[in-house]
């Protein structure tokens, strides 16, 4: 393989793997903070459920933190030409995520976990929202950085090629930003709800913890219906808009948009097949998509074939792909989330056992849909690496060969699977404890050290 | 303003020396100066509410150098490739080795842990003190401004130079025992009985070896790289460093003699904080020296465009300022002494 394949493999990998632990922590921190939140206002079962999900919050933030720190590597080790043109603008919000969000979470995670009692109720609620900020801005300052990417403002070229920063501001009020930002983190509010849930709907249909386990599934259930709405609209529609826009040649690659048509329709299913230029077994909602677009069912969508083929995508049908994975999952996810919901307020929602299991096993679907959301961005962005600015191929470290590449990205698969074998097994064990378990993670508890 | 740049950035990596280093210290010496697992737990809990948060004056670090000097850090990051990604499999190990030995109580699963703790960190002090070795040294750099250092070539400080050689292996070495001995003062300022007695003990002997090669690694310095004495002749201010050094290490033994822990502890962090001034004003004007000195990465080069510089100072002060406040407050709400009597098991 060659090398710059082998960069955006080392990247894409890291990244990935990353974000499902960075998903779940935003996601978590929230639920954490609303819990605590009812605890103060007397509920103590939601202060056992914060204690439990802080456990899991624990060992997620760790998996985060160690997965999280090759990123910011990675931009000088492998992406080099990159990093030398733009680091004057994407060092800047990178360096704010570790001054304004790292610092603030590492402080106050370690509170979160073990000072419930030394901190008192009020000092704890104080913490869980630090964290919750903490995360939340580590999210914005990540999205601002990559709606840069998307679509570049405030900057200015230099006589010798590096790109300079001419407004701080404009990074933040960038258009692509507060979309793509509200988007992301309602993504990652639904892997909580629906990691939540699961748990809860476990629980119930084992007849364990029922209690706990019904307050873990009528909040999640609430907060994950909400999140499953947002996700589509507004967030997920002024994002396809702003692809419209900006990105048109992506939009019509992610839609499986070949040719130009009057009164486009919307593919549900149909797998593009880019030699040929159509679809294969496509079904399709007739003039949808043009509606979607333009408010007017006659719009004219310009397709694939009118663009220069040096502006496509580079892997159109992975592209499509993800955009219908994720567009595909999102829909299911709202229609178990109003079932649910339904449900809850008839009060039956711990007796409908199908809908219980269903709840169970849709565990994964949000980090896929997840997932498959980012890498419709990214692979929608192709071949830019800053959108009409840099081209992918001109940024990866030349110097660094295609053999070393290879290593480190093996080194990294490996050591993964490790990771992931050891999440998966310290997680089945706080599960297996149960919320009113309170053996484990406490031995740092400062609460009972003689502070004198 | 790059040279202010170049300043802050220093100050950062020497804080980070100076705090993850203590943790990475207590990691070295793990192993000898706890025996039974209530020692374990008492040595892991004098650290875990810091280490996490010591570690992100790396990441921090790293922003900043990122964002000043994108120059310094594509070139160095990418020349560097090798050791750099073996640095983030230790750090992976590391973090795990802490916080994942208290999740199961099973003698095998801990075992393995506090090895891996140990074994990740003094792997680690050897990684960043050859890192710091190859540029005080100056790196390979080629006309076209790269450079790729393997692992290590023929040990010799020649043209073509690997991250091992003598001489960054010599750096390496007394970048372990600064820190082991670092490591030990925390212990010994912040734990009780038979830990804090081994740590002091272990204390004693190790500051002799980081006397002796401090002043060996300084001699080597010199003759590795004449830019040093060039840079403190024209900056003969610098001189102030090595007074802080040398106050640092011979404060470092007096305190800790006359039972003086947390001073001793501090004089040990002025110890550190020399060296690294030093190491700065060492290679300045260059952030990266090139073993041809005409090929080396000036600070000026190396630097974004001066707006940007200007800009960013508005949002770095408040947010280290935020980011010291909420270090005052942990180091300040942590207990003074973690106790080998209180097991905290619920």
């Amino acid at each position: 393989m060659e090398a710059l394949t082998l960069h955006r493999f080392h990247f894409a990998f890291t990244i990935t793997y990353h974000y499902i632990f960075a998903q779940l922590t935003m996601g978590l921190a929230l639920l954490i903070f609303v819990l605590k939140t009812m605890a103060l206002r007397g509920d103590p079962v939601a202060n056992q459920a914060v204690r439990f999900w802080a456990k899991i919050l624990g060992v997620t933030f760790v998996m985060g933190v160690v997965t999280g720190i090759p990123m910011e590597f990675q931009f000088g080790t492998n992406w080099s030409r990159f990093s030398e043109a733009a680091g004057g603008v994407i060092g800047q919000t990178l360096a704010m995520e570790g001054v304004f969000a790292f610092f603030l979470e590492s402080s106050f995670l370690y509170l979160l976990l073990y000072g419930e009692r030394r901190l008192g109720q009020r000092g704890h609620w104080v913490v869980a929202l630090l964290v919750f900020i903490g995360t939340w801005l580590s999210g914005f300052f990540i999205v601002c950085t990559n709606a840069w990417m998307q679509h570049p403002v405030g900057y200015e070229i230099a006589p010798d090629g590096t790109i300079t920063l001419a407004s701080l501001s404009a990074l933040f009020t960038n258009p692509w930003a507060i979309p793509q930002y509200l988007h992301t983190m309602v993504g990652s509010v639904i892997t909580g709800s629906f990691m939540m849930a699961a748990i809860g709907a476990f629980y119930v249909l084992r007849g364990e913890h029922v209690a706990t386990a019904r307050r873990f599934m009528s909040l999640a259930v609430v907060v994950g219906l909400i999140a499953s709405v947002l996700a589509a609209m507004p967030t997920g529609d002024i994002q396809a808009g702003l692809i419209y826009k900006h990105q048109p040649v992506t939009f019509a690659a992610m839609e499986g948009h070949f040719h130009t048509e009057d009164g486009a329709g919307l593919v549900l299913i149909g797998q593009p097949n880019v030699p040929e230029m159509r679809l294969d077994n496509p079904i399709v909602l007739p003039r949808v998509l043009s509606f979607l677009t333009h408010q007017r069912w006659d719009a004219t969508i310009v397709g694939l074939s009118d663009y220069d083929r040096h502006l496509w995508p580079d892997n159109i049908e992975l592209l499509y792909y993800s955009y219908h994975v994720m567009a595909g999952l999102g829909t299911f996810f709202i229609g178990i989330m109003m079932l649910s919901a339904f449900y809850l307020w008839r009060r039956t929602l711990h007796e409908r056992r199908w809908l219980l299991w269903i709840l169970m096993l849709a565990l994964p679907f949000p980090f896929i849909a997840n997932t498959a959301g980012w890498m419709t961005a990214e692979l929608g962005r192709q071949p830019w690496l800053i959108y009409g600015l840099m081209r992918t191929a001109d940024g990866h470290s030349t110097q660094v060969s295609a053999g070393n590449v290879l290593f480190t990205l093996l080194g990294f698969m490996g050591l993964y699977v490790m990771l992931s074998a050891l999440y998966f097994f310290l997680m089945t064990r706080i599960i297996a404890q149960g919320p009113e378990s309170d053996s484990t993670g406490h031995q740092f508890e400062i609460s009972a050290v003689p502070t004198q | 303003m790059e040279t202010v740049w170049f300043w802050l950035l220093a100050w950062m990596l020497g804080t980070y020396v100076v705090l993850d280093g203590f943790d990475f210290g207590v990691g070295i010496l793990h192993l000898f100066v706890a025996k039974s697992e209530a020692e374990r737990k008492q040595v892991i809990r004098s650290i875990g509410p810091v280490w996490d948060g010591n570690e992100v004056w790396l990441v921090a670090a790293g922003g900043t150098m990122f964002f000043a000097f994108p120059k310094l850090f594509a070139v160095g990051f990418s020349g560097f490739y090798l050791a750099l990604m073996i640095i983030l499999w230790l750090l992976i190990f590391r973090a795990f080795g802490i916080e994942l030995r208290h999740q199961l109580e099973d003698p095998i699963w801990t075992q393995f842990w506090d090895v891996a703790f140990a074994a990740a960190s003094l792997l680690l002090a050897v990684c960043l003190g050859a890192a710091l070795g190859n540029l005080v040294r100056g790196v390979p750099l080629k006309e076209d401004g790269t450079f790729f250092e393997p692992l290590w070539t023929d040990f010799r400080v020649g043209q073509q130079t690997g991250i091992l050689d003598w001489y960054t292996v010599l750096v390496a070495l007394t970048a372990v025992l600064a820190l082991a001995h670092h490591g030990a003062l925390w212990l010994n300022a912040r734990t009780d009985e038979a830990v804090a007695e081994r740590a002091n003990r272990l204390a004693g002997r190790l500051w002799l070896l980081v006397v002796m090669f401090s002043i060996i690694t300084t001699l080597a310095t010199v003759v590795v790289q004449p830019n040093v004495t060039e840079s403190l002749s024209a900056r003969p201010w610098g001189v102030v460093f090595v007074g802080v050094a040398v106050a640092g290490l011979i404060g470092a033994y007096v305190f800790r003699r006359r039972g003086r822990e947390l001073q001793a502890f501090l004089a040990s962090a002025g110890y550190l904080y020399g060296m690294v001034a030093l190491a700065a004003i060492g290679i300045y004007p260059y952030v990266l020296p090139g073993r041809d000195p005409a090929l080396g990465l000036t600070a000026q080069a190396a630097a974004a465009a001066e707006t940007g510089l200007v800009m960013a100072m508005y949002w770095w002060i408040p947010g280290m300022l935020l980011a010291c406040g909420y270090f005052v407050y942990l180091y300040w709400t942590m207990p003074a002494k973690f106790s080998i009597h209180d097991t905290a098991e619920h």
